[in-house]
């Protein structure tokens, strides 16, 4: 019914991104994500070893490999979380763990991550995705607009910016917000409290927060784990509708068979880089043998 | 080494450090503080003169004006009732729940310095600004800690809440004399003793409260709800950390004039936790805690006061009683909702077209 207004209104807003990349300095060329030789460890003992890796914008990459792989540290690496031992680690061509454009990039964590028994409603959890675009950060940031426009026009700029001080929504925000749920089907649950949610619901409310907050680059670290069989389809479903409108999506998974199925382009990992090529390549490989160490085979389900 | 012969050994170590060098640094501060002093009396006196007109509206005596030391509880119950509800729930969210008991001890540990440097070396100040001082160091350093090693350790917290508690009792100790006498109304809290003073000294906490957690509370949240999700997003999450477990050190010297240090944690914990079995939002849920602290706190001091029991004790019960209340309506809401739930699977709409597309197997 409504899904085409959604999609065309998603796409004038990606749309709308490329200007305000310019504005921020850095050149639409820069890959979303650009990692070399990148070595890191928590121990002496590396987690992560001489690992390269390029997404470009609207790529759908699926880094998998066995638990304790370093998929997750490699993530961290990658969203600036942790700064590497050696090599480099950028987004957007800025170095990552400097990075501070934070509303450019979505995250949407394991199941078991988040949530907790917390009362608070689905449309809450969205709003948070407009919070790097509001309250006081903003004044203190890179790009000062806000403080420039008060020295310009003193009074007529004042409201906006107690405003932004006080963390006000304002309605581009909100409509940002309701365009979001939208999105993912979840305008139905807006007030529902999120522990009441099904797992597959929550996830989708956590990509709605990143759509919110307009995210370039979307980040899922095995956003499936206890998600019922069949909203995990669905939510590959809205993935792919998400990457097909422009949104990198980069998918730490260990389920194969939902890999090989949905991702353009494999990065096989296991402390050192195993493979890295499109999916069909990878399904003739043998990096996976070599990377998981053992008869591993794709198309199973829950390959613990 | 035994307590009198250490009192005199201490001693002489303060007489050697001049007091007058602290003379200049009194003064500055002073004139600073005394300007706000005042304004804060003023409040006080208006508030005098609100109670008043309660007074003789309901004819409560708990309210009667020969009783201001009533009036000036009543203000500082209800500024703990809005702050450390306040504050309290963004750490009860986080499993911090405990460590709003760990700064009280520590907190106790400020008192005892306070104590003992006015006794050693005159130094005029109230206990309860050296406790403020002294736990808010003690936050930070819970705060770092954690940093350092990566989670909030229980381990780290239990050895500041000890250490915090040893050195107050060890201070009092070396004290000998007439503070020991003095010690209990922390320890436990006391309606009669909330002076003029200190009730100005939380009115300036509650205010910095307040104000911090209005500008800084969309932040709160989501570092709150999901730390990396935060921390991806561009916010500063030490920071926010820091600056919640120093309110909470704040919140908790505040609360102990009348709560006592052994159970003023209660106060950030028991009403959220009503709240959090009632509210569907976050910021109903807040507002829910705030009423029902406000709640325990009024009536816990009517009937401390008709009692003649502990306040602090009281208002606990009373605000564990409501919790219980509270599990037993959000059951109720459960059972209820759940009776009219089947208005799902609207869910599905906009992604059939795409699974179409990509089929499945």
């Amino acid at each position: 019914m409504s899904s085409s207004d959604t999609d065309s209104g998603t796409a004038t807003d990606t749309n709308e991104q490329p200007p305000s990349a310019t504005d921020r300095g850095d050149p639409a060329s820069d890959p979303v994500v650009d990692i070399e030789d990148v070595t890191f460890g928590y121990t002496a003992t590396p987690v992560v070893e001489g690992v390269s890796l390029t997404v470009e914008s609207g790529e759908y990459v699926a880094i998998v490999g066995p638990n304790g792989s370093g998929k997750s540290t490699l993530m961290q690496l990658l969203l600036g979380l942790l700064e590497p031992d050696s090599g480099t680690a950028r987004l957007f061509g800025e170095r990552a763990d400097r990075f501070d454009d934070g509303e450019r990039v979505g995250y949407v964590a394991q199941n078991a991550d988040v949530g907790k028994e917390m009362p608070i409603t689905v449309r809450e959890v969205v709003k948070m995705g407009r919070f790097p675009h509001i309250g006081f950060d903003r004044l203190v940031d890179d790009d000062q607009s806000l403080v420039a426009a008060l020295r310009e026009k003193p009074l007529g700029t004042t409201r906006g910016a107690v405003e932004t001080v006080f963390g006000r929504l304002t309605r581009s925000d909100w409509a940002a917000v309701d365009d979001a749920l939208e999105t993912v089907g979840m305008t139905a649950f807006a007030d529902r409290r999120i522990t009441q949610l099904s797992g597959g619901q929550r996830q989708r409310a956590f990509i709605a927060r990143a759509l919110a907050s307009q995210a370039d680059l979307l980040v899922l670290d095995e956003p499936t784990v206890g998600v019922d069989a069949e909203s995990v389809d669905a939510f590959y479903d809205l993935l792919a509708a998400l990457n097909a409108e422009g949104i990198t999506v980069v998918l730490i998974e260990h389920d194969l068979g939902a890999v090989v199925e949905h991702a353009d382009r494999v990065v096989c990992l296991n402390r050192e880089l195993y493979f890295d090529g499109q999916t069909e390549a990878f399904v003739e490989s043998d990096a996976l043998a070599r990377a998981f160490g053992t008869e591993a085979r794709l198309l199973t389900e829950g390959s613990e | 080494m035994s307590i009198d012969v250490a009192a005199p050994l201490v001693w002489s170590v303060f007489t050697i450090v001049d007091p007058s060098v602290l003379l200049p640094l009194q003064g500055g501060v002073g004139a600073v503080g005394d300007l706000v002093f005042g304004a804060l009396t003023w409040l006080l006196e208006q508030w005098y003169w609100l109670m008043d007109w309660a007074y003789y509206f309901t004819r409560l005596e708990m309210l009667n004006p020969r009783y201001r030391f009533m009036h000036r509880a009543i203000l500082v119950g209800l500024c703990i009732g809005v702050m450390a509800p306040l504050i309290g729930t963004f750490l009860v969210h986080r499993q911090l729940a405990l460590i709003g008991d760990a700064l009280a001890h520590t907190a106790f540990a400020g008192v005892a310095v306070g104590l003992f440097l006015n006794a050693v070396i005159d130094l005029g100040v109230s206990p309860y600004l050296t406790a403020v001082v002294v736990a808010m160091i003690a936050a930070l350093f819970i705060e770092i800690i954690s940093e350092v090693t990566n989670a909030y350790n229980d381990v780290s917290m239990a050895i500041v809440l000890s250490t915090g508690f040893a050195l107050g009792t060890t201070l009092i100790s070396l004290n000998a004399g007439g503070l020991a006498v003095g010690v209990n109304q922390y320890l436990f809290g006391n309606l009669a003793t909330v002076s003029p003073q200190s009730a100005a000294i939380l009115l300036v906490l509650f205010a910095v409260i307040v104000a911090t957690v209005t500008v800084t509370r969309n932040q709160l949240l989501y570092v709150t709800f999901d730390e990396t999700a935060a921390a991806v997003s561009g916010i500063p999450v030490n920071w926010y950390n820091r600056i919640t477990v120093m309110l909470t050190a704040m919140v908790v010297v505040g609360a102990m004039q009348i709560m006592g240090v052994i159970l003023v944690a209660a106060m950030l914990v028991v009403p959220v936790a009503g709240a959090t079995q009632v509210s569907r939002s976050f910021s109903e849920s807040l507002v829910v805690s705030v009423v029902l602290a406000e709640l325990a706190v009024v009536l816990g001091i009517a009937v401390a006061f008709y009692a003649g029991a502990t306040a602090g004790g009281i208002i606990v019960l009373v605000a564990v009683g409501i919790y219980v209340c509270t599990v037993a309506v959000g059951k109720v809401q459960t059972i209820r909702g759940n009776q009219t739930t089947p208005d799902v699977a609207s869910i599905e709409t906009d992604s059939t077209e795409a699974s179409a597309g990509v089929g499945d197997d």
